[in-house]
């Protein structure tokens, strides 16, 4: 049985709130806050990136997983903001861990599921005995154009997930995935926002993925809503992961420890994979824990995990990501913000 | 300004804190010397630095070098790690108010510096409070 052997969360300790944004822009936050469910989201400082994110992200999940990094066969940067257009973010990653030369490194990219499309090859991986532990890790510094409706929830974070077969703090009982085209969000080469297909992003394109993925994979394993303590969604606004989940028949209860998305904004390619760590932080030996993503274009990943009694040795071994999520936070303005986003224009 | 060719070298440095001790008298070099400043040894053994410390002192540098241009103000300090190695390095997420002599630190990655916008990104360690 291959499964998670170590996990790690990383959030950058700024914030910019909903109003602080829509008073740039003049638009209504309370609309906005009512409408998306979103309260804040974290920004990374001028000095972070996805590598460096990555990097704080996968040393939490080493310390969990207690293994040597050198022993580490196969990692996966999943992002939609690698600091280079050409040069892996993996490389960066493995030489920081101590994990080079012996080791398969590529980034991967698929707008918000970048990150699950690593953890599902990592596994895969490690399932045919290719390699002994794998690392994926999702995270992103995502940008929305000024002013779009995706300013106020493009955040920054990074989950990291070591897999392999020993020393598992949750099996993975099943995975399944669900693709088709669908553009419903975009970036074209050289260009630095992307654009999206406005209300097209909601039926078409996440609840179609997310559904049809969750519907799937229950289906794969014989299990319902009811059989599972923990439930995941991507979380692009806090709206859409509630729906979901009503739709299926899930409760809040089994959806709010991984909701992180009010406070967070949406990490992209770190989303659900932090929910994930967010979840583990809190769970027991037993617990049956659904996880499914979605990432524009557009496809979504599932997998059923069954948490092991080795959870309670780990958890503290590293920050737990609502610690990361609700301590030692920094409140920026538009204006500070816009500089460290580099939104302003300078002389050269 | 580094080239991409002498960073690469200093990679162990600043990626995973890679330092020398003294086999004989126990001195931590770093980065890594051919001869201990203690004993004159030539004989060392790798190890990795603590990645957590207190700080010694601090100052704030307001007209900073050509390639820090956009960060300034800001900290830099010279903590001392657990294994009692004297490291000077940025501190960074800490307000300057926040900022004493004692004041408990660790090393988290970040970007130092990147030759433009075109350039390679430097990557390495700096300063956050415990
Ligand atoms: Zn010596």
């Amino acid at each position: 049985m291959a499964g998670i052997v170590g996990y790690g969360a990383y959030i950058p300790r700024n914030r910019i709130k909903v109003e602080e944004i829509a008073k740039v822009w003049g638009a209504d936050a309370p609309s906005y806050k009512k409408g998306l469910m979103l309260e804040e989201k974290s920004v990374p400082s001028p000095d972070q990136d996805t590598i460096t994110m990555s990097v704080e992200a996968s040393k939490n999940a080493l310390r969990r997983a207690g293994i040597d990094p050198r022993e580490i066969g196969a990692i996966y940067v999943g992002s939609e903001s690698h600091p280079y257009a050409v040069k892996p973010s993996g490389t960066v990653l493995a030489e920081a861990l101590n994990a080079t030369p012996e080791v398969h490194t590529a980034d991967l990219e698929f707008a918000c599921k970048a990150g699950t499309e690593g953890m599902f090859i990592a596994l895969s991986l490690v399932q045919a005995a290719a390699v002994k532990y794998g690392l994926a890790v999702g995270a992103d510094t995502s940008q929305g154009a000024p002013g779009d409706a995706l300013e106020y929830s493009a955040a920054a974070g990074a989950a990291a997930f070591i897999f392999g077969q020993d020393k598992l703090i949750a099996e993975i009982l099943h995975t399944y995935s669900y693709t088709t085209d669908t553009p419903d969000f975009w970036r074209r080469e050289y260009q630095y926002y992307p654009q999206h297909g406005g209300r097209f992003t909601g039926d078409p394109a996440y609840f179609t993925h997310i559904l049809g993925a969750a519907r799937g994979i229950m289906a794969k394993a014989g299990m319902k809503p009811a059989d599972f303590q923990y439930v995941i969604f991507h979380q692009p606004n806090g709206k859409f992961p509630l729906r979901a989940g009503e739709i299926l028949g899930f409760s809040r209860k089994q959806i709010d420890p991984g909701w992180l998305v009010p406070k967070l904004g949406n990490t992209y390619s770190g989303s659900s994979p932090l929910g994930l760590t967010a979840t583990l932080d809190i769970a027991k030996a037993g617990d049956m824990i659904l996880l499914v993503s979605y990432g524009s274009g557009a496809g979504s990943d599932g997998f059923i995990f069954r948490v092991t009694e080795r959870i309670d040795e780990v958890r503290n071994l590293a920050p737990r990501t609502r610690d990361m999520l609700d301590k030692n936070k920094a409140y920026l303005d538009y204006g500070v913000y816009a500089k460290y986003r580099r939104k302003i224009r300078k002389a050269k | 300004m580094p080239n991409p060719a002498r960073a690469w070298r200093e990679y162990p440095q600043r990626y995973r804190l890679e330092a020398e001790k003294c086999t004989k008298c126990g001195t931590i070099a770093f980065p890594p010397r051919l001869v201990c400043p203690q004993c004159g040894n030539r004989k060392f053994a790798k190890t990795k630095l603590a990645e957590t410390g207190k700080l010694l002192t601090f100052t704030i540098i307001r007209v900073p070098p050509d390639p820090f241009e956009d960060q300034a103000p800001y900290a830099v300090g010279i903590a001392e790690l657990e294994d009692g190695v004297k490291l000077t390095a940025q501190v960074v997420d800490c307000d300057f108010a926040a900022l004493k002599v004692g004041l408990r630190v660790r090393l988290e990655f970040r970007k130092l510096s990147e030759e433009g916008e075109a350039g390679v990104i430097y990557y390495g360690y700096k300063f956050v409070p415990e």
